[in-house]
């Protein structure tokens, strides 16, 4: 795992629209990026809030600094080999941003 | 309990067991499931903010009772208010608390967002995670949201899963299921049915059941 940008502002990365991937980590602890989203491409929607990071939280500590969540939709064709519904479908899952690097071909 | 001439109960007989039979197997009390490390904790950390004067043992009973009176009311009442009032149900997308408040209900401090179906999309809300839920509006989640189950499929098939619900959306209908991870809650604005013209909010609010909130409902015109 790399290390996670240490950003000191609020300023976020990524604008609705951008094309982002979830970065393919496994780190132990306290993480809210669900494992069925992680390496796997989505778009942003939009910024939902900007947090103090759970990860830290969790172990007592104050989560600082706050990190952009986004809410990033996903295909379910993109999520799911052999996805039954129509490809229309999504999921939209809330990611902070350090689990984010945009995607391949959208170079920021 | 007085003893009956021939043994003890009372249920009619003809179902296929003879006298001497084993009792019937009791229902578990409470406290005959395992105790966990968590429930532990819980009890030991009340236990020692009590002691130590952080909240009295009042504070915790009526929060505990305020939490348990909320309930999917609530939450219709918003939905219904947002059928009837344009402007009221652009407020209550745009920030759901606030408008909440407008209506006296108390949404609490975590941020909730309402997302509204339309022609063309369905919303289901999940926390694949654990059980986020929004409480303060919708009151406790059933205990099948809370489950493996739901948690899983309703994002790998969710069309099946709604079906197991009896809710079929169309194949041209996108389908959107929201995982709360984070630190925000969401409830679903259902689409306001046909043949409730001219209702009024107190009527349409009956129809707004908890699972239409959820996503995992349509909401109903009984049919006379």
């Amino acid at each position: 795992m790399t290390a996670a940008p240490a950003s000191t502002d609020h300023t976020p990365r990524f604008a609705p629209g951008d094309r982002v991937r979830v970065r393919a980590a496994f780190p132990p602890g306290h993480i809210r990026t669900p494992y069925f989203v992680r390496g796997r491409e989505g778009r942003v929607e939009s910024l939902a809030a900007i947090h103090p990071n759970p990860e830290g939280r969790a172990y007592g500590g104050d989560g600082a600094p706050k990190r952009p969540v986004y809410r990033i939709a996903f295909r379910q064709a993109d999520l799911w080999e052999g996805y039954a519904g129509p490809p229309g479908d999504t999921t939209v899952v809330d990611i902070f941003e350090h689990w984010l690097e945009p995607a391949e071909g959208d170079a920021r | 309990m007085s003893e009956s001439k021939d043994h003890g109960h009372d249920h009619p007989h003809g179902h296929g067991h003879g006298h001497g039979h084993a009792p019937h197997p009791f229902q578990p009390d409470i406290e005959d499931g395992p105790i966990t490390e968590h429930m532990v904790l819980t009890r030991a950390v009340t236990e020692l903010m009590i002691e130590k004067g952080v909240f009295a043992a009042e504070d915790l009973r009526q929060k505990l009772e305020y939490m348990q009176s909320r309930n999917p009311g609530l939450g219709a009442r918003l939905v219904a208010r947002a059928w009837t009032d344009p402007a009221f149900a652009a407020r209550l997308i745009e920030d759901a608390n606030a408008a909440a408040k407008e209506l006296d209900i108390d949404a609490g401090v975590v941020e909730i967002r309402a997302l509204a179906d339309r022609p063309g999309l369905h919303n289901v809300i999940v926390c694949t995670l654990c059980s986020c839920y929004p409480v303060m509006l919708l009151g406790n989640s059933p205990d099948w949201y809370k489950s493996r189950e739901y948690r899983s499929r309703v994002v790998r098939e969710p069309r099946a899963v709604l079906a197991e619900f009896g809710t079929e959306i169309p194949e041209g209908t996108e389908l959107r299921i929201h995982d709360s991870t984070a630190e925000l809650r969401y409830f679903v604005i259902p689409e306001r049915p046909a043949g409730t013209e001219g209702w009024s909010e107190e009527r349409l609010a009956e129809i707004v059941t908890r699972d239409c909130m959820i996503g995992t409902a349509l909401p109903k015109v009984a049919t006379e």
